[in-house]
């Protein structure tokens, strides 16, 4: 399994290196296979114009047949988006990063699909039940069953 | 429990007659009850003779229900004319209601076949087409195939039912699905497929796809389906594919984990998952059929088949309690127990070598008659409310108004689907969810009364807390006294030796004190719901004919006891013995009365409560207690 995950990831790595990442979005640290760093900014018009989001992923062993734990930087004067999914730990509720993951994703997908996420939101707000949620979170978004609606 | 026996070896069963020729040297009168219980009581699919506290059921293996799934998935295959891999898709995907599939799949075949896994999605423009002319469709062959959302799904266009969706091993470079950018265009020569997944692109790897035709290797196929079922204890594999939704027919999963798995994986672990996958298999016929019930005891495999306690609406008027057959609790429990008691005896095992007796009704694992499973579930309920976790449970969960699980909610928003029924309701109201529309952040639909309610309730249950003390404590103590079982059979076997060495009586004979134990033990269990139900009995004559039942049952057991305690003298060791005896045949003969006459009371419809109970009339004004 190590070798499937970090194969993988060394791939993927490598196609950002060499192509880039999508507009909007780009590689800040990636110096082992367990945790990268990406800025994400959504371009043109949005309620996010001029923030910048730092996304984090972590990888286990059994990635990409299990899905990354992906969340919202909120320390060192970073802040998450406010947005009907994000919560204000950084955790994010989307069903890609749930039941939904694919192991034919990568993590640039993910980026990506954050990306329009945040794009198509028409108000900015917290999730209704963010004070409740963030209080008794995991510190680790995969450990908390999301039950998703069709608008992710 | 007594019924040790019926399970036991020759030598249990030379106990057995041994000890019926005792008693009918001791007592000619108790005898004809002694043999009714040999007839009855040990037997696991009761016969004619059956007393009106039981129910009859049958036990099955895990093998048995496997060949009855197979049995529906012929049916199937014989009606529709499907393939068995695609019948049995579609019975998991209708929950193996055959009547609804068979009826379904005539209005629009394609469209079952697809929602199952079973096919592939056709393109939306030809779809009348195909779903009149399937099979016409297939005998055109090469040239009725259309270019779908890609090429590589060209492969797999052919959704005739008749197909086998058995998996294929693809040599053509066409048939890559690979997604990436940068390997649709090597997909174009024969040798560089590279692994969507892994991205290895190694000349040995194996392609494997499902119908639809999306490719990867067997390293990735295999890791992925161990982590599907042993991660998430899934029946359903689907294509890896985002937004694919075929699923893996169970000869392909098979061929993944054991016949042709890749050659670097792990063996024992793809075994130990085929496994699983199996019993996960027959788990989800047997959730789907009411008549069947997995027996809840860890690592048995038994399922209890009981068509007559099948409908809710029986569980008012009988308490169905059944076994699996089997006994005790494989691996180290057992072996922990015969360890750590004292005795170097062989035959110690028998004493917890429990038998795996359940509710057939509901989810208590174990005996709670006399007590209908709804009464059961109250009581319990108002036990655990007072322990911080039930407290928790209480406010941090609700139930799935269809299936009852208990869901907990700690993100999302308000729009719920039950895990296990798939039911969706509104998390504020408790409603269906169709009837809310788009409006999934605010419900309106939520109804003032239930917090009246439970406040009232609250100040209710603080008054009444002294009556329920009273019940609580009598419960706890018969609850506690079997929890001391183990103690209790550990320190009577010693005396049953004890007993050996100074008296001539040999070891057959001293056997006597462990029946005596065990019946004690049953009548414990008996009275301890019996507090359950007096809590809960409205006031009258009949409550007050129960309680002495009760009164009696709970004399005899406590006098038996307290025999069961008493040292033992050598002298007095004959005048014990028969002391035992006719004490264990009478406790024997209380509980008898107290479990016909409630039984009984069940199924007249004697026993009104103070509550309302699920299923019964509601109680009447006078007699609720406040």
């Amino acid at each position: 399994m190590t070798s499937i995950s970090s194969r993988r990831l060394a791939k993927e790595l490598m196609e950002i290196k060499n192509d880039g990442c999508p507009v909007g979005i780009n590689l800040v640290q990636a110096d082992d296979f367990s945790i990268w760093l990406f800025t994400i900014e959504v371009m043109g018009e949005s309620l996010y114009q001029n923030e910048q989001f730092t996304l984090q992923f972590r990888f286990d062993q059994q990635y990409p047949i299990s899905s990354p734990a992906v969340q919202f930087v909120v320390t060192e004067g970073r802040q998450a988006p406010v947005h009907p999914h994000v919560y204000s730990n950084g955790h994010i509720c989307a069903s890609i990063l749930g039941n939904e993951w694919s192991p034919v994703l990568s993590v640039i997908a993910v980026c990506v699909t954050l990306q329009s996420m945040l794009a198509s939101c028409k108000e900015k707000q917290r999730p209704v039940d963010n004070d409740r949620y963030v209080k008794h979170a995991p510190e680790n978004p995969k450990k908390t069953r999301f039950h998703y609606d069709g608008e992710v | 429990m007594s019924s040790d026996y019926e399970f036991s070896d020759n030598e249990g069963d030379y106990y057995d007659s041994d000890e019926m020729m005792d008693f009918q040297n001791d007592d000619q009168d108790e005898d004809d009850m002694e043999m009714d219980d040999y007839n009855d009581d040990f037997k696991i699919s009761t016969g004619s003779k059956r007393k009106s506290y039981e129910v009859d059921h049958t036990s099955l293996s895990q093998t048995s229900v496997e060949k009855s799934m197979k049995d529906d998935v012929d049916h199937i295959c014989g009606i529709l004319g499907v393939e068995p891999a695609a019948a049995a898709l579609l019975l998991r995907h209708q929950g193996w209601n055959k009547e609804l599939l068979i009826e379904r799949y005539m209005d629009d075949p394609a469209k079952v076949l697809v929602d199952s896994g079973a096919a592939v999605q056709e393109p939306a423009r030809d779809s009348t087409s195909i779903r009149t002319h399937s099979v016409d469709k297939f005998a055109a062959g090469p040239s009725s195939r259309r270019a779908t959302r890609s090429s590589s799904k060209l492969l797999s266009s052919l959704t005739s039912p008749t197909r086998s969706s058995a998996q294929k091993y693809i040599s053509s470079p066409t048939a890559s699905a690979s997604k990436s950018r940068k390997d649709a265009k090597s997909s174009e020569e024969p040798e560089s497929f590279v692994c969507p997944i892994c991205f290895d692109d190694s000349l040995e790897l194996k392609q494997i796809a499902l119908d639809c035709g999306h490719s990867a290797c067997s390293g990735c196929w295999n890791a992925y389906t161990i982590s599907k079922i042993r991660d998430e204890g899934e029946h359903c594999i689907r294509c890896m594919t985002e937004g694919c939704a075929i699923v893996a027919p169970d000869d392909f999963v098979h061929n993944i984990l054991v016949s042709d798995a890749a050659p670097d994986s792990d063996t024992t672990e793809n075994l130990v998952a085929w496994t699983r996958f199996q019993e996960i298999l027959v788990r989800n016929f047997v959730s789907s059929n009411p008549k069947l019930k997995f027996c809840p005891y860890p690592g048995c495999t038994n399922t209890v088949s009981c068509p007559s306690a099948a409908s809710k609406s029986v569980l008012t008027s009988m308490v169905p309690i059944v076994s699996c057959g089997a006994k005790g609790i494989p691996g180290s429990v057992k072996d922990k127990n015969a360890a750590s008691s004292a005795s170097s005896s062989g035959s110690s095992n028998s004493f917890y070598d429990k038998e795996h007796v359940f509710c057939f009704g509901c989810p208590i694992e174990s005996d709670h008659r006399p007590v209908v499973c709804g009464v059961a579930r109250l009581w319990l309920k108002k036990c655990e409310d007072d322990s911080e976790t039930a407290n928790w449970i209480k406010s941090n969960t609700k139930e799935c108004s269809k299936c009852q699980s208990t869901i907990e909610k700690n993100g999302g928003c308000n729009h719920m689907t039950c895990k296990k029924c798939k039911y969706e309701f509104c998390w504020v109201c408790m409603g269906p969810w169709t009837e809310h529309g788009t409006a999934w952040y605010s419900c309106n639909r939520y109804d003032e009364k239930g917090g009246v309610e439970a406040r009232d309730a609250q100040s209710r249950s603080r008054a009444s807390l002294e009556r329920y003390l009273h019940y609580y404590n009598r419960w706890a103590n018969h609850e506690q006294s079997a929890k001391l079982s183990v103690e209790l059979y550990a320190k009577t076997e010693k005396k049953m030796e004890d007993m050996q060495i100074t008296s001539e009586l040999t070891w057959i004979e001293v056997q006597f004190m462990k029946k005596a134990v065990e019946e004690v033990e049953k009548c414990r269990m008996t009275l301890k719901w019996t507090y359950a139900m007096a809590y809960y009995l409205a006031r009258g004559n009949e409550k007050d004919l129960f309680e002495d039942n009760q009164r009696d049952l709970e004399k005899a057991v406590e006098d038996l006891s307290e025999l069961l305690e008493s040292p033992i003298e050598t002298e007095n060791i004959p005048m014990l013995r028969q002391k035992v005896t006719d004490k264990t045949v009478y406790v024997q003969k209380r509980n008898e009365i107290v479990l016909e006459d409630t039984a009984t009371g069940f199924q007249d419809g004697r026993w009104r409560w103070n509550v309302s109970v699920d299923g019964f009339e509601e109680p009447l004004e006078e007699v609720r207690v406040d």
